[in-house]
């Protein structure tokens, strides 16, 4: 069953606590995976075990995560102890700018 | 994506954190998340597709936002001071919907057709009472919250504000839970500007406590800045400096208040930089953005403000004036009539891009095919990129073909020792279209002529920038937002001058 990685959708890890939102769509089909197992969408599965060798690096809460070529942008809604992944690649803590706050 | 998320966050990572109210007696962010699902299910009981409130600040304001997204309608707040017949007017445009009004409110918007009617406190009864909401999807495109703008001319127009939208601005304005706990937003500004809107959604996302002022008071705010250590807070210009008097006047001092920020119209240079002086340690944050535009596009921050206040260059220290730089997550361009691009230092029209930019009416896109905002103000850039807005477009004075900012004429006449405030307009003119005019209210004890206000304008603007009527006044019209209303200003100083004539 392919996932449908829309924006707005939110996902779950099956191997950890950790959970994401799709803030930005793929441009083309791609394959999330969060502690090295394909993401299901929230609330669909108990999570159980424990995240595969090599992404084992967690999420943090708050942080987006962005996959370069295919446009993927995520945003981390609960922790977990998996890390990340789009086609196997483990993606990185975008960089946020320092803005003052304004309201 | 939709702004419910960003409160679950928030009640999953600091659910024990106050997030409204005061230290003593604030509800939790946990609490907030439960309560605004039990409300959920009141407006969802109520099967309609849009919720409004109607009354003062409160502490429930957030909850009627984040129970509105859970249920999946749109949020209305609006604004009781209108007249009777305009109010339920823009009530009536919400319906089918479930109302939440203050007490003293409720005779006056009875029986309007598709509107269930709910007095503010027996709705939070009905709230306490309710089951919590099963919340399923929320589609990123759908309307988080409806503004009905303060229509100066016409009715007023319901601005569109998607979830997509706001959490735009939010993800890209906001680092998660960036506040400590000890720090506290007041809020002042009215539910139904852009920028109560806006607050409630940052301050969650950030984990900062919310207190409300039901209303702006400047005593109430100074007593209440300094009782609840409040260390954030958000005004409009026409507050900052009532706020500041009342500190003289009480002799109070807010050594907590780390951060004040500032928009929602043009800040007078006298009025920051005594600002500044009377609060060192403060950091100011001029903030610029529209209902069109989910809050803010652009900000001059804490440090680019003591930058200027500091320096002897002129064009450093004229951005004291400026509201900063563009965020860096949009788009902003000047342009001329015609929609060509224009370069440093030219003033035209501001447009803006990007993903918080909603630009929606209802029934009504004012987005161009390429998806940019015409935000019908002026103004330019200059040449490091620091945005200075002149005002709306169609405050812009015709002279005989020449197109005269009012704004550069108040900074001169607010520079005179002797003048409080000041207004420049336009008043029609049987030989130039237009003439300049200035509504001037001049400090307690002071006294000052036509004459001289005019040779002290000549002195420092072309003469064809010196107004031709002055009025001195008691007030200048202001609705309660801090938007002076220069429609009414521009027809009572034709008035005036008429008067003069005959």
């Amino acid at each position: 069953m392919s996932q449908d990685l829309k924006s707005g959708s939110r996902w779950q890890s099956v191997v950890c606590s950790g959970e994401v939102v799709i803030v930005k769509a793929p441009s083309a089909p791609v394959v999330l995976t969060i502690g090295g197992v394909e993401a299901v969408l929230a609330g669909s599965q108990e999570a159980s075990g424990a995240p595969a060798e090599g992404h084992e690096g967690g999420t943090q809460v708050g942080k987006r995560y962005e996959h370069g070529d295919s446009g993927l942008e995520v945003l981390c809604t609960k922790a977990g102890a998996g890390s990340i992944a789009v086609d196997g690649q483990i993606l990185d803590v975008k960089g946020a700018q320092a803005l003052p706050s304004s309201d | 994506m939709n702004i419910t998320m960003l409160l679950e966050m928030a009640a999953g990572a600091m659910g024990d954190r106050i997030a409204v109210g005061t230290k003593a007696d604030g509800i939790t962010y946990q609490e907030l998340y439960e309560r605004a699902q039990r409300a959920a299910q009141v407006i969802s009981d109520a099967g309609v597709e849009r919720a409004g409130l109607v009354g003062l600040n409160g502490d429930d304001l957030p909850l009627m936002l984040f129970a509105c997204s859970l249920a999946g309608v749109g949020f209305a707040p609006m604004n009781y001071r209108l007249k009777d017949e305009q109010l339920r007017g823009i009530v009536g445009r919400t319906a089918p919907s479930l109302v939440v009004a203050d007490k003293d409110v409720l005779g006056r918007i009875e029986n309007i057709e598709g509107v269930d009617l709910r007095e503010r406190h027996a709705f939070a009864e009905q709230v306490t009472d309710s089951a919590m909401i099963e919340a399923g999807y929320t589609d990123p495109e759908s309307v988080a919250i409806w503004l009905f703008t303060s229509g100066t001319t016409g009715d007023p127009k319901a601005a569109l504000l998607r979830h997509r939208h706001l959490v735009s601005y939010v993800l890209s304005t906001v680092e998660f839970m960036a506040a400590d706990e000890s720090e506290a937003n007041l809020v002042s500004v009215p539910p139904y500007h852009i920028a109560g809107m806006a607050t409630i959604l940052s301050n969650t996302y950030a984990g900062r406590r919310t207190v409300y002022l039901p209303q702006f008071d400047p005593e109430v705010w100074v007593a209440m800045a300094s009782e609840e250590h409040i260390t954030h807070a958000m005004v409009v210009p026409t507050m900052l400096g009532r706020i500041l008097d009342a500190m003289e006047a009480t002799n109070t001092t807010l050594p907590h208040l780390r951060h004040l920020s500032y928009g929602g119209g043009r800040m007078p240079l006298p009025v920051i930089e005594r600002a500044m002086t009377m609060l060192p340690d403060t950091g100011f944050v001029n903030a610029y953005g529209l209902t069109e535009t989910s809050s803010t596009v652009s900000v001059l921050g804490p440090e680019d403000h003591r930058e200027a206040f500091a320096s002897d260059d002129p064009a450093i220290r004229a951005r004291l004036a400026s509201v900063g730089r563009p965020f860096p997550s949009l788009e902003l361009e000047i342009r001329d009539p015609e929609g060509a691009v224009l370069g440093a230092g030219e003033v035209g029209e501001i447009y803006v891009r990007g993903e918080q930019i909603a630009g929606e009416y209802h029934g009504k896109s004012a987005l161009n095919a390429e998806g940019w905002f015409p935000t019908n103000d002026g103004g330019y850039l200059d040449a490091d990129g620091f945005l200075f807005v002149e005002g709306r477009l169609d405050d812009v004075i015709v002279r005989g073909g020449e197109n005269i900012s009012p704004g550069e004429i108040e900074d001169v006449i607010l520079s005179h020792e002797a003048v409080e405030a000041v207004a420049v307009i336009g008043i029609p003119d049987d030989e130039w279209g237009e003439q300049v005019a200035a509504a001037i209210v001049v400090k307690l004890g002071a006294s000052l002529s036509q004459t001289e206000i005019c040779d002290y304008v000549r002195e420092r603007l072309r003469s064809t920038k010196t107004p031709v009527v002055v009025q001195f006044r008691e007030e200048l019209p202001f609705n309660d937002t801090g938007k002076l209303l220069r429609r009414v200003l521009r027809s009572e100083v034709a008035e005036y001058r008429a008067s003069l004539n005959n």
